[in-house]
């Protein structure tokens, strides 16, 4: 318990911003804190907090797992890289090559979640393949 | 004689007058269960009982959540000027079955979180990560602005834990 009460500024967050699917669990010294995040704004104010409780994320008791759901096969997303492009590849990983790229705060359409790390995406430019989900955000 | 006959008349005309009086001199009974109800309304745990009154024996009726407010409403009752005795028929509400037990957290196996994590730094030069027993540690150097992100992709691979040995430039 002690660490929800550490991490409780996080998780009445978490309430109160819509996050859904919201799973608060300790285990073995470590909270696990799991959900999807109404929009983007709601997630960086998570890690904002995290940050700002536990600072540079030093203390290794949390795994804040809070993605932006929503993003549904044939919707739109939008490329929320810091500022390059995104890679599109052949396949789900880095070791795979590279067919093509997405500008940054471009709008991909998702053909499908391949997992929870890589989404197959086709950009309006006719690229298709694989991109990394931390980089792309429901438009 | 018919003088003695009047005086019984009147004797006992003045007995059925008494005793009709001491009949209703008590509360009646409608006002005995309307004073009951009230009483049972003015506490949220009993205000949903149902009672009635007959011949000054109160009857309570309906489901309370546990055997404390069974009880209180009963006392409630008793102490309503007009009830002589106190029939329970309340019924206490079985307790909720338990919460399921949270799903223990699902941590990724070793070689699968290893793949995903050489995914997550490959945009961090400077940064190594290592994997063990689901624990992943990174080391080397970072900036302060690009270790968030970092931080986001890799805790979202469902690690055991995240230890965070990386200098921060």
């Amino acid at each position: 318990m002690a660490l929800q009460d550490k991490y409780k500024e996080l998780i009445d967050t978490a309430n109160s911003s819509g996050v859904s699917n919201l799973q608060v669990r300790e285990q073995d010294g470590v909270l696990y804190v799991d959900g999807d995040a109404p929009n983007g704004g709601a997630k960086d104010s998570l890690w904002n907090i995290y940050n700002k409780i536990d600072p540079d994320f030093r203390a290794g008791d949390l795994v804040l797992n809070v993605n932006v759901g929503g993003a549904v096969d044939g919707g739109k997303l939008k490329v929320v890289t810091e500022s390059s492009n995104l890679n599109i590849r052949k396949g789900p990983g880095t070791d795979q090559p590279i067919v093509g790229k997405a500008g940054h705060n471009e709008i991909v359409t998702l053909v499908n979640k391949t997992s929870d790390q890589w989404y197959l995406i086709r950009t309006d430019g006719g690229a298709e393949g694989y991109a990394y989900a931390q980089y792309l955000q429901p438009a | 004689m018919k003088k003695n006959w009047l005086k019984n008349l009147a004797i006992l005309g003045t007995a059925v007058i008494i005793s009709l009086s001491i009949a209703s001199c008590g509360p009646k009974d409608a006002d005995v269960q309307s004073a009951a109800a009230t009483a049972l309304a003015g506490d949220p745990t009993t205000s949903a009982l149902q009672v009635s009154v007959k011949d000054g024996v109160a009857t309570i009726s309906g489901e309370c959540k546990d055997d404390a407010c069974k009880v209180s409403s009963e006392n409630v009752v008793k102490g309503i000027k007009g009830v002589k005795s106190v029939v329970n028929n309340v019924t206490v509400a079985p307790p909720p079955p338990p919460l399921p037990p949270a799903a223990p957290v699902t941590i990724s196996p070793d070689d699968n979180l290893s793949k995903m994590v050489t995914d997550a730094i490959k945009d961090n030069a400077g940064v190594v990560a290592s994997v063990k027993d689901g624990v992943v540690t990174l080391t080397g150097e970072i900036k302060r602005a690009d270790l968030p992100k970092l931080m986001q992709k890799v805790q979202s691979l469902k690690p055991k834990k995240v230890e965070n040995k990386l200098t921060i430039k």
